[in-house]
């Protein structure tokens, strides 16, 4: 056990901190169209210098790092402070399931558009009655020559309104089981017959959309993993997400706790036993996320995938993210019946994070079925 | 940059484990427990001795294995998982206290025998109860709930703040008189000097006894780790096993959510503690705030976990047939050891500047 950086470790922290502290574009626009041309241009700046898709392939435009560069690239990131990139799904997820599952002609076509924010991602899993049951979701392909023609109704979908291309998953087979009816696409989002209308949500905001899909086509060439086989690629597309989305999230975390230790300092909430009591116990949760996410690299590293065991880093998160910004309301006091403070937003918005991208009781049975081994429920 | 053991260290973990569970299975650490006048045999501590245990983080040229608290923390995991009744980490914590404050001669005099397994330490965990008399050569108090006293060779007590002194506890002027305690896995002893000859450990440093107090806290977090998890295979088992309704209870949700949960707090616990053990071989800047975390988590995951997998066993867990109580009373005894769980937060507040 050793976790001094290596030599290489150590330079490519200091390579990507001297690149940040050179090319940082400080603050982001207000404004959903400013801020999404602004991260878009992040990206490309990224990209240019090769630091967009550093977990890929070198010859797919990718930097081949390890997982602990990975890792680190992620912490510098986040202490930077660095704009989101504008692909954040082609990257954490449709990128990566290319690679595992893509011919040499897809990853051809589509990893470059990716990484340059060219071609903009997003995913069509969730639909309205196929939430946590995923494997029970109706959109349906039926092949007409060489291309599928795809009806149904998808939810959830972040980035909808900018994206080109739809991770979707979409029935091909209705009499086959459920777990193995389903076939992956790469859906093209500029057809009249996919609509997006956003989905408001309690922040007031619209990160979301819906789709509607009335007859739309995909050429055959499009699928991922072959016909009837959707099922496990989108798991590895999902156990994609929670892994290297988890590295990133628990330093946002650490960033957030931060400052509501700074402010607890401050205020004088820090001196009553209670709250120093709590802050404490967060930070030591928040420390102990982070531990989890560096002993977990291992585990992908002996065995080249995301296993079940990041499952239970996006459940931890979760809980983490959630009790961090309850703490902080709490502090305002009276002032809390007021929305003039980042600590209401972040308060609502954290509601989500124990249902987005995994509810926390399916991340339970997960962890339940797959790693403890115990009997499924189904 | 690399979290897992290395070759030698999971031949330390392998080693143990198997040692363990042949030499401790749960049968006999009942009849130690319960039966045995001091809950530990001659031949078992011999056999502890032979595998170098004690001699383990004492350095070499005090006759020790000089290895590093990662080797400890991986053994205190396996002994706790084992539950084995052992005298081992009182005498490990004697030994690091003399090494943290003994002059040459004291170091020469009493660890090579610490390490080699002929003599058997302790430490008073509590200050003395009515207060406390020494002079340079003699000490008067009552001490109350020291580990493993019954049949030690040497005791040490705290004098002030960074002050020990070293009582042979076969000399005059020592009673020693076994008290029941929560975890009988553990003897605990009421020891009684009363001009008792003492000799004072000549060279305090104060960084290096924060140090070892933070050694001896991180060992016995890695302890509450292997207790955590034991008591979780144990309710992991019977929730696969046990049918009701018709279906393993495993099935049901509320049967198998408290599980995924006992994962989670094991791990963690898991992941602090070696993240501590590491920093105090090898970043003792980070070393004083990851060894409070370490103890703060571990504490309560070592008796909520237990406490979780008794309510997933139901009726047969409350039982004094069943063994998982004596896992249950032995990670509530740790966790209030050497700091609690609220004491150690409150250091990490300290250090966190709150």
């Amino acid at each position: 056990m050793d976790l001094t950086p290596t030599p290489q470790e150590q330079a490519f922290r200091d390579e990507l901190r001297g690149w940040l502290a050179a090319n940082h574009p400080g603050p982001e626009p207000e404004g959903d169209v400013a801020g999404f041309e602004f991260r878009r241009a992040w990206q490309r700046r990224l990209h240019d210098d090769d630091w967009a898709g550093v977990s890929w392939p070198k010859e797919y435009g990718g930097r081949g790092a390890t997982l602990v560069e990975q890792a680190i690239y992620n912490e510098e990131l986040a202490r930077a402070q660095a704009p989101s990139t504008a692909n954040v799904l082609g990257l954490a997820m449709g990128g990566p399931t290319v690679i595992a599952h893509g011919t040499e002609e897809q990853k051809r076509r589509y990893l470059e558009p990716i990484l340059s924010a060219d071609e903009i991602w997003c995913q069509g899993f969730s639909e309205p009655e196929a939430g946590s049951d995923l494997a029970s979701l109706k959109t349906r392909a039926v092949r007409d020559g060489d291309e599928w023609v795809v009806t149904g109704q998808k939810v959830w979908t972040t980035l909808a309104h900018h994206a080109k291309w739809c991770m979707l998953v979409a029935r091909t087979d209705p009499d086959a089981p459920r777990h193995k009816g389903l076939t992956y696409f790469l859906m093209d989002m500029e057809q009249d017959a996919v609509q997006v209308r956003p989905l408001r949500q309690i922040t007031g905001e619209a990160e979301f959309n819906e789709l509607f899909i009335e007859e739309a086509r995909i050429p055959a060439e499009n699928i991922v993993g072959g016909e009837g086989n959707g099922w496990a690629v989108a798991i590895t597309t999902l156990m994609h997400e929670r892994a290297t989305l988890a590295f990133g999230l628990q330093i946002r975390v650490k960033i957030t706790l931060g400052e509501l230790l700074a402010e607890a300092r401050e205020s004088g909430a820090a001196a009553d036993p209670v709250i120093r009591d709590r802050l404490a116990q967060l930070y030591i949760e928040s420390e102990v996320l982070r531990l989890n996410a560096l002993r977990g690299l291992s585990a992908i590293m002996r065995t080249g995938v995301p296993g079940p065991e990041g499952s239970l880093g996006k459940w931890q998160w979760a809980d983490v993210n959630q009790a961090l910004t309850e703490l902080a309301v709490e502090l305002r006091g009276g002032r809390a019946v007021l929305d003039d403070d980042r600590w209401t937003y972040r308060f609502l918005r954290a509601r989500a994070n124990s249902i987005e991208g995994g509810t926390t009781e399916i991340l339970k049975n997960i962890v339940a079925e797959r790693v403890l081994g115990l009997p499924r429920m189904r | 940059m690399r979290f897992e053991l290395d070759d030698d260290q999971q031949a330390i973990q392998r080693t143990a484990k198997e040692f363990l569970a042949s030499r401790y299975p749960a049968e006999e650490v009942r009849r130690l427990a319960l039966e045995d006048d001091r809950g530990f045999t001659d031949e078992g501590w011999r056999a502890i001795a032979e595998l170098g245990w004690p001699a383990l983080v004492i350095g070499e040229a005090d006759g020790g294995l000089g290895l590093g608290v990662v080797e400890l923390a991986v053994l205190q995991e396996q002994l706790g998982y084992a539950l084995a009744p052992t005298p081992l980490l009182s005498t490990i914590a004697a030994a690091l206290a003399i090494s943290a404050a003994g002059d040459d001669e004291q170091r020469a005099q009493w660890l090579p025998g610490l390490a080699e397994g002929e003599r058997r330490g302790t430490i008073a965990p509590l200050p003395p109860a009515d207060g406390l008399e020494a002079d340079a050569h003699a000490l008067t108090a009552r001490l109350e709930a020291v580990p493993d006293a019954v049949d030690a060779d040497l005791l040490i007590v705290p004098t002030g703040h960074d002050d020990l002194a070293v009582v042979e506890l076969g000399g005059d002027g020592v009673t020693v008189e076994q008290v029941d305690g929560l975890d009988p896995t553990r003897r605990l002893s009421t020891v009684t000097l009363d001009g008792a000859p003492s000799t004072p450990l000549r060279a305090p440093d104060g960084a290096a006894l924060a140090r070892a107090r933070n050694v001896i806290a991180v060992a016995l977090a890695a302890e509450s780790v292997g207790v955590a998890q034991r008591a979780m295979e144990m309710a992991v088992e019977h929730a696969r096993d046990r049918q009701q309704f018709g279906r393993p209870i495993g099935v049901f949700q509320a049967v198998s959510h408290p599980c995924a949960q006992m994962l989670l707090e094991v791990e963690g616990a898991r992941s602090a503690v070696m993240f501590a053990a590491w920093a105090l071989d090898d970043s003792p800047e980070e070393a004083p705030l990851a060894a409070a975390m370490a103890k703060a988590y571990a504490s309560d995951a070592g008796w909520r976990v237990p406490a979780a997998a008794l309510q997933v066993l139901g009726g047969i867990g409350f039982t004094w047939e069943h063994e998982l109580h004596f896992w249950l009373k032995r990670g509530r005894a740790n966790a209030a050891a050497w700091g609690d769980a609220r004491s150690h937060r409150s250091r990490v507040a300290d250090l966190l500047d709150l």
